[in-house]
């Protein structure tokens, strides 16, 4: 005999499917309020799908801003014509946690980009200098970071390494993209976290009229010996059902809505191209997706479960 | 099968609607309990199905002593016993086939077994013909004989009916005790709560009569036969 286990009860297969659909009869039943259920959490899901794009973009914003910030390390005199030294020093570097990438760059690369910004519309003044290159002792590396609130634990390890000179940094850049990031993630758990709520009542309501509405079906149940279990599914499997419900539209309606809104920007302000990096609609998918199902069915089973508890005392 | 020993039950608005009741009732016995509102019979179904508890005595039914049943222990216990009312208590959003099958959902019997064991009720109780109507399409005499059904479909060793003639004219009285009767004879330990005199005569078999919370007769009628099985 095929059997699930339900906790300490267990349930065969033709069991669960009555479950399932008295559950889904209960929805039809209870038209009105299953329907403002679906709709309040639909909009609470649609909710949370918004900010959850707002904030992965921001954050993949601020990551794609991160990379071009960089610690500019210049080596001792002594030793930065010294390629070797240079080397063992950088290898050093990367050796590091914080560093997501280092980039060599020669004197003479140095000079190079120099030149292409001073000397653009006079080349010929950066001629005579073309045997003595001024710049011969500023070869350096540019380290790029994981994480720019990484940057002041490693300028500090990098000013005690021997035979670096100098080392450059932008605090303050590095500070504000920390901090921006930390209050959007903020702002993010307080506004999801009060639309949990919202749902979670609103399912726990309409569980409860469900209960009202068959308090006599329950009674009968009672008497004929059924477990608390199976009292209790239905209910659930109501909860859930408004859950995925709940969650199923919004998301859709987000993906649709994501997609042209992405092209839609893209494709009209070519100039905020380079500014804004919109996360692929697949890419963001693949995380809001699942954790929007799972939020919803997440809310439909908790806000059910534990009404049912409250008030199918028996 | 059915032992009580000096039962008592007060409620907390202070009533005492049993005093000292001790009530033995053997396997295959078809017994009447009568009396008037207020006697404490309904009290007696009530504690026999474990919905109350008493306050002092002992319960055993079937051999279990329900003052110490768990709680969880509940739904399997009545599942051994059958019970119908004076006001049938169908689901009425289904049709009577789904009414019976709901009592073996309930105790998760498989669906080939469901669909032997209902129409097989249905023909017993007189109903196979109208598997498909709703309750608000029977008459009280067919709501009850559904009731039936639905209480003998997981087979139990008891039957307990609360007032089953209630609603009901004389004719389908009448043919609800003969219902009861061909259970009884099948093995079914029959008790039967009324205050319905007319069937009480009729029936001869064992009656209690109760007053006021206490046993005031215990009597076999004349021609009483007891179905032992």
């Amino acid at each position: 005999m095929t059997s699930v286990r339900l906790g300490t009860y267990s349930m065969r297969i033709n069991t669960i499917g009555y479950c399932l659909k008295q559950g889904l009869k209960n929805i039809w039943r209870n038209k009105m309020f299953s329907l403002a259920s679906i709709a309040t959490m639909s909009a609470c899901i649609f909710l949370f799908g918004l900010f959850f794009c707002i904030v992965e973009n921001f954050q993949y914003m601020v990551k794609e801003a991160e990379k071009s910030v960089a610690v500019t390390v210049f080596f001792d005199e002594d030793i930065a014509q010294d390629q070797a030294a240079m080397e063992a020093i950088g290898e050093k570097i990367e050796a590091r946690d914080e560093v997501a990438s280092l980039r060599f760059v020669s004197a003479e690369e140095s000079w190079d980009e120099y030149k292409d910004v001073y000397f653009a519309e006079a080349p010929q003044l950066a001629e005579g200098f073309a045997e003595d290159n001024p710049l011969a002792n500023q070869a350096h590396y540019e380290v790029y970071l994981k994480d720019v609130s990484m940057q002041s634990g490693l300028v500090e390890y990098l000013e005690s390494v021997e035979g670096i000179r100098r080392v450059n940094k932008s605090a303050e850049v590095a500070d504000i993209l920390t901090n921006f990031n930390m209050l959007i993630g903020y702002i993010s758990i307080a506004i999801i976290i009060l639309l949990l709520c919202v749902s979670v009542f609103l399912i726990s309501n309409t569980v409860t009229i469900g209960i009202a509405v068959r308090k006599e079906e329950i009674a009968i149940m009672k008497l004929i010996g059924a477990t608390n279990a199976f009292v209790k599914a239905p209910f659930v499997v109501e909860g859930i059902l408004i859950g995925l419900i709940g969650a199923a539209i919004p998301l859709a309606l987000l993906y649709y809505l994501y997609r042209e809104l992405v092209g839609f920007v893209s494709g009209q302000f070519n100039i905020l191209t380079g500014l804004l990096q919109f996360l692929p609609v697949n890419d963001m998918f693949r995380v809001l997706l699942p954790v929007g199902l799972a939020l919803g069915v997440g809310i439909g089973f908790f806000g059910s479960f534990f009404t049912i508890r409250k008030h199918l005392r028996v | 099968m059915i032992d009580l020993e000096n039962v008592t039950k007060a409620y907390a608005t202070g009533v005492q609607a049993l005093n000292g009741v001790t009530l033995h009732i053997d396997k295959g016995e078809f017994v009447f309990i009568v009396g008037d509102s207020g006697s404490g019979k309904s009290t007696l179904i009530k504690l026999l199905l474990k919905e109350l508890d008493p306050t002092s005595g002992t319960i055993k039914v079937n051999g279990i002593n329900l003052n110490k049943m768990k709680q969880r222990a509940i739904p399997k216990y009545r599942r051994k016993l059958g019970v119908v009312f004076q006001d049938f208590r169908l689901l009425k959003d289904r049709n009577v086939y789904e009414n019976i099958a709901f009592a073996q959902r309930v105790v998760i019997t498989p669906s080939k077994e469901i669909r032997k064991n209902v129409p097989a009720m249905l023909s017993l109780v007189g109903l196979a013909e109208k598997y498909k109507s709703y309750p608000k399409q029977l008459s009280g005499g067919e709501q009850q004989r559904v009731a039936l059904a639905r209480a003998l479909v997981n087979r139990p060793n008891i039957l307990l009916a609360d007032e089953p003639t209630g609603n009901l004219d004389p004719k389908n009285s009448k043919e609800i005790m003969k219902l009861l009767e061909t259970i009884n004879e099948r093995g079914t330990t029959v008790v039967v709560v009324t205050h319905n005199q007319e069937i009480v005569d009729q029936m001869k078999k064992r009656v209690v009569a109760m007053h006021k919370g206490v046993i005031i007769s215990d009597e076999r009628k004349a021609g009483y036969i007891q179905h032992a099985n």
